[in-house]
């Protein structure tokens, strides 16, 4: 039992108390970068949690042969060349969605998320739980990205995956698009209130 | 006076914690305060105070905003009455249409900000902050004046709550709340912010300013004519299509923000905030002097590629959001630098980076607020310089002393 509730933590934590982005302030950047328009966020949402959840197994299964001294370079180019597999899938499948995320993909191999998790976690820890440990981040990560993607594209151009959402009629009666939303500080701005309403709600967080 | 200190008296018990209108305290204690000079003294710390406290000083900021107010709302009515091709001005109604023009601006920014204001006062059971007082009035002086009402009240809810409740309230803001609230409207809401139908008001109201415009109508403002400018020689008309000179500049029947066309009006603001010594006579003087250096570099090196180079000096300090900015946005005490060679610097940058991103960047036609919005940033790093050099100056008397 005991470690299934260690396997399960792993999994549930990083989605609310261990956020990698609320809590951990990790891999802000991309935050910024995709998520004015919801559809290119989700993709990439799922394309970290793949990542991260391979990567994780992989550098699991190597961490004792790893030599400590070069385990950084050893981490890069597991996590780059997933990143070029799952680049290769995009452009083969969501070619369009791929153009719009451009450079943000291969910038996976510089997400501070994924070092993280590599070194904090999978580096002393079995596959299995690694691999929920992947998933738990990336889903976690995915989750913010799509709020703040849904408060952007909503705000910002009126609609929710490429769709119209708010009415014609709203902008027949003088209603506008906030044209702040669509640059990248409003990013910030959201997520700081995602984090401001985050730790009303879980007050041991409050520093 | 006498008969209202008696009702606050008799109605003060109901606020006291146990009465029945206890939710409202900071509402009343803010009233009570800013109608009467509080009585009670302090129990710790300082105890020799001015009786000119916060409220009052923001008053006298009030007062002399009202100049600019009047004015802008004449203003407003004189350049609608041009653009319907009036040809006599009758002064009572052109001013009527303008109070009627800017009063739901005035409402909607002061029940929107000192509204999230009472509540943050009593949702963290503290006094309320005055901060708002001249905020409020701020706010619609420096957006065009047919701004839409529910663009002021986001933009100025955004701006109270982000730049001024998180960070703790009044006199902890980093940024200027008016002026983030006029940047959160510039980058927002682009088309009712610039260009050529913002700054003059195109409808009647209550029946006052029937007409039909002109044909060819155009309401940009001369910056905004300047940065379209093509060719050697530059030409600015008003509405109506005459030239505009020099003195009309000055004097400000010239579309524009509401508050800041008329240069003459705002120097009169300028002198009651500095008689009475509220705002920095350094950061004013520094502002103009910086603005003055730049835009003199600039007619000097002008250029038909940057048309704002080629207006003089003159007209460019008398253009656009300058002096406004100038007089009443980087005087701000909370927001600019404190120390008193810091003044110089912050003002003298103010001066030089609004006209340059003005003449620079044909994007922005005007630059004062974002020169302001910059500054203000630094200067809490200006500041820090300055008091470092200082001790290292004692530092080094000192030591030269004990050798």
């Amino acid at each position: 039992m005991a470690t299934d509730n260690k396997n399960l933590s792993a999994l549930i934590n990083p989605l609310s108390k261990d956020n990698p982005v609320i809590v951990q302030i990790l891999g802000i950047c991309s935050c910024l970068a995709v998520t004015a328009k919801l559809e290119p966020a989700f993709v990439m949402g799922i394309s970290v949690i793949a990542v991260l959840a391979f990567a994780n197994v992989i550098i699991s299964l190597l961490r004792n042969t790893i030599p400590t001294n070069i385990r950084i370079i050893v981490q890069l180019v597991v996590v780059a060349g997933l990143v070029v597999i799952v680049n290769q899938l995009l452009m083969a499948y969501q070619y369009d969605v791929s153009k719009q995320l451009s450079v943000f993909i291969g910038l996976i191999v510089t997400n501070c998320i994924l070092m993280g998790r590599l070194e904090a976690f999978a580096m002393s820890n079995k596959p299995w739980p690694s691999f929920l440990d992947g998933i738990g981040n990336g889903v976690g990560y995915a989750i913010i990205l799509i709020i703040v993607a849904f408060f952007r594209e909503l705000l910002g151009s009126g609609t929710l995956w490429g769709y119209q959402v708010i009415p014609q009629n709203w902008y027949d009666h003088g209603y506008a698009n906030n044209g702040l939303m669509i640059l990248p500080p409003m990013a910030l701005i959201v997520v700081a209130c995602i984090i401001w309403v985050h730790r009303s709600y879980n007050k041991d967080l409050q520093e | 006076m006498n008969s209202l200190r008696k009702y606050l008296d008799r109605i003060k018990p109901n606020f006291e914690p146990g009465g029945k209108l206890h939710a409202f305290q900071s509402v009343f204690d803010g009233f009570e305060t800013f109608l009467f000079t509080p009585t009670t003294t302090s129990t710790s710390g300082v105890n020799i105070h001015d009786s000119l406290d916060s409220k009052r000083v923001m008053i006298i900021v009030v007062l002399a905003l009202i100049p600019c107010l009047l004015f802008g709302m004449y203003n407003a009515g004189y350049q609608h009455w041009l653009a319907i091709g009036a040809t006599h001005f009758p002064f009572w109604e052109l001013l009527a249409y303008g109070f009627l023009a800017l009063l739901p601006r005035l409402i909607v920014s002061y029940v929107v900000g000192l509204g999230i204001e009472f509540m943050v006062a009593q949702w963290r059971k503290e006094e309320i902050q005055e901060g708002f007082l001249v905020s409020g009035i701020l706010i619609p002086l420096i957006c065009p004046i047919d701004i839409p009402l529910w663009m002021l009240a986001v933009a100025t809810a955004i701006s109270v709550v982000f730049v001024k409740e998180v960070f703790g309230g009044t006199g902890y803001n980093i940024f200027n709340v008016a002026l983030v609230t006029r940047a959160i409207l510039f980058f927002g809401y682009p088309s009712k912010m610039s260009g050529d139908s913002a700054f003059v008001p195109t409808h009647s109201i209550c029946g006052l300013g029937e007409g039909t415009l002109v044909d060819g109508f155009s309401g940009a403002t001369p910056l905004g004519q300047v940065a379209t400018n093509i060719g050697d020689t530059i030409s600015i008309t008003d509405v109506a299509g005459n030239a505009i000179s020099l003195w009309d500049m000055f004097l400000g029947l010239i579309p524009g923000c509401v508050g800041e066309t008329s240069t003459l009006c705002i120097l009169i603001g300028a002198f009651i905030l500095l008689a009475t010594g509220i705002a920095s006579w350094r950061i004013m003087l520094s502002v103009f002097a910086g603005g003055l250096v730049m835009a003199t570099i600039a007619h000097a090196l002008a250029t038909p590629t940057y048309p704002v180079s080629m207006l003089t000096p003159l007209e460019q300090l008398c253009l656009g959001g300058f002096a406004f900015a100038a007089v009443y946005m980087a005087t701000d005490p909370v927001t600019a630098s404190r120390t008193n060679p810091g003044k110089y610097i912050y003002g003298f940058l103010i001066g030089v980076i609004a006209i340059l991103i003005r003449t620079y960047n044909n994007g922005y036609p005007e630059g004062a607020m974002l020169a302001v919005l910059l500054m203000n940033s630094f200067a809490p790093l200006i500041d820090y310089t300055v008091v470092q050099n200082n001790i290292r100056r004692r530092l080094r008397r000192l030591n030269a002393k004990a050798e």
